[in-house]
């Protein structure tokens, strides 16, 4: 399982979304079209903004389908982050 | 352009400054301020500067500051930024307070070293920095993306003592709330785009509900919905509306709505023109509201919304 450490990236504060989005196209989407499952982890992530999630993971779900969600874990993510996932997740299986 | 700093304009105030500047003649700014004492909201500062580099700096005219408190302008930049010479000196020994100059934000690296600088330069706890930093960076990110503002984001912030909590203020100098809405839908008025920009699911980029795979349409929604949750002030001014969610009571509960007019509300709608948009929040310290608790009840009034807008669009087979 390929684990995707967020915080080399994104710093303490997730909120720059065009490295979200650089993430996804350049190693989420690549390994989930090749590997099994994949784990995005937020460990050193103090926060993050609702439009860095949407901009990592929105799209993953609406080109695979919620069905995606099975084959990616999110890992070390603090009470903040958690709720930020959860309200990206939420809405686009609407 | 006339604008007069007067002697106190905050969030629940500030409606007779806003009605007394005058937009005529926009490549001229003049300013002008009361003459005894000046107490004003960061957004009026963030204003000011945002028509001043409008203009080129020998079209600015600047009065002789006369007031007891025009230390504080010096210090929150405003006349270096516009390149104006003062006259006004500040003794080092004088405490600085805890605040945020005036600073113009026109990219991702500035911004950045916005929100890095600001935690400690307002002595904020991590609990603290968490909706500070989250409402610059999802405001400035806006302006970045939509408003084509030529002179980027102007943002400045103060920390009040006595209240206890952070007041931040944004402006811009762009297309306006108006325009990018626009480009999505029909909207007749910087009303009806304010009322759509606060709404969730709703962003300039797409009709789609809930967005493109970059633009969600939820910054607003959140932002107006941390102000709510913490009951205190969040302004929002384009064009010629000016948009003032109002404190809700203390001895009331907090109801988040997807719709901003169901909110606790004032609004105006022949307001001198803004060219642009500008923010003004208030931020209690004082919450006891853990943010992630904030957040799980903005998730529930987001996804209920988006629902229903869904729902709205959903067409029916037609038989006929």
């Amino acid at each position: 399982m390929k684990i995707i450490k967020i915080f080399k990236k994104s710093g303490v504060f997730a909120e720059d979304k065009d490295i979200a989005r650089e993430l996804r196209l350049k190693k989420i989407t690549p390994l989930l079209k090749k590997e099994g499952s994949i784990v995005l982890d937020f460990d050193g992530v103090e926060s993050a903004t609702q439009s860095f999630i949407h901009a990592l993971i929105s799209n993953i779900i609406r080109e695979f389908g919620p069905e995606i969600l099975d084959r990616i874990s999110f890992k070390n993510c603090n009470d903040t982050v958690r709720q930020i996932i959860k309200t990206v997740v939420d809405y686009m299986q609407i | 352009m006339k604008i007069h700093i007067p002697n106190s304009a905050w969030l629940g105030n500030i409606d007779p400054f806003l009605k007394s500047f005058d937009t005529s003649r926009p490549d001229k700014l003049e300013i002008t301020a009361h003459k005894q004492w000046i107490s004003v909201h960061p957004v009026v500062l963030s204003m000011v500067v945002a028509l001043g580099l409008s203009c080129k700096p020998k079209n600015i005219i600047c009065e002789q500051i006369e007031a007891k408190s025009k230390h504080y302008l010096k210090r929150m930049n405003l006349f270096d930024i516009l390149k104006i010479k003062s006259g006004i000196r500040i003794e080092e020994h004088e405490p600085a307070g805890r605040f945020i100059p005036i600073t113009q934000v026109l990219t991702k690296q500035d911004l950045t070293k916005f929100i890095t600088d600001m935690v400690p330069l307002l002595h904020l706890k991590p609990n603290q920095a968490q909706p500070i930093r989250y409402i610059v960076s999802e405001l400035t990110r806006n302006v970045f993306e939509h408003s084509e503002s030529k002179i980027g984001a102007i943002l400045c912030a103060q920390y009040f003592q006595k209240s206890n909590r952070i007041s931040i203020g944004i402006a811009d100098r762009g297309v306006g709330i108006k325009e990018t809405i626009s480009e999505s839908y029909k909207v007749s008025s910087d009303s009806d785009a304010i009322r759509l920009a606060l709404t969730p699911g709703v962003t300039g980029t797409t009709r789609r509900i809930g967005g493109t795979d970059y633009n969600a349409g939820a910054g607003l929604f959140f932002i107006k919905s941390i102000a709510k949750v913490n009951r205190d002030f969040f302004v929002i001014y384009s064009g010629k509306t000016l948009y003032k969610l109002l404190k809700t009571n203390r001895d009331k509960p907090v109801k988040l709505y997807g719709d901003p007019f169901k909110d606790k509300h004032s609004k105006g709608k022949n307001f001198p023109y803004w060219q642009g948009t500008a923010v003004g929040i208030d931020i209690s310290l004082d919450s006891k509201e853990e943010f992630a608790v904030l957040l799980e009840l903005i998730r529930n009034t987001y996804s209920k919304t988006v629902k229903e807008r869904k729902k709205e669009f959903y067409k029916q087979a037609k038989f006929i």
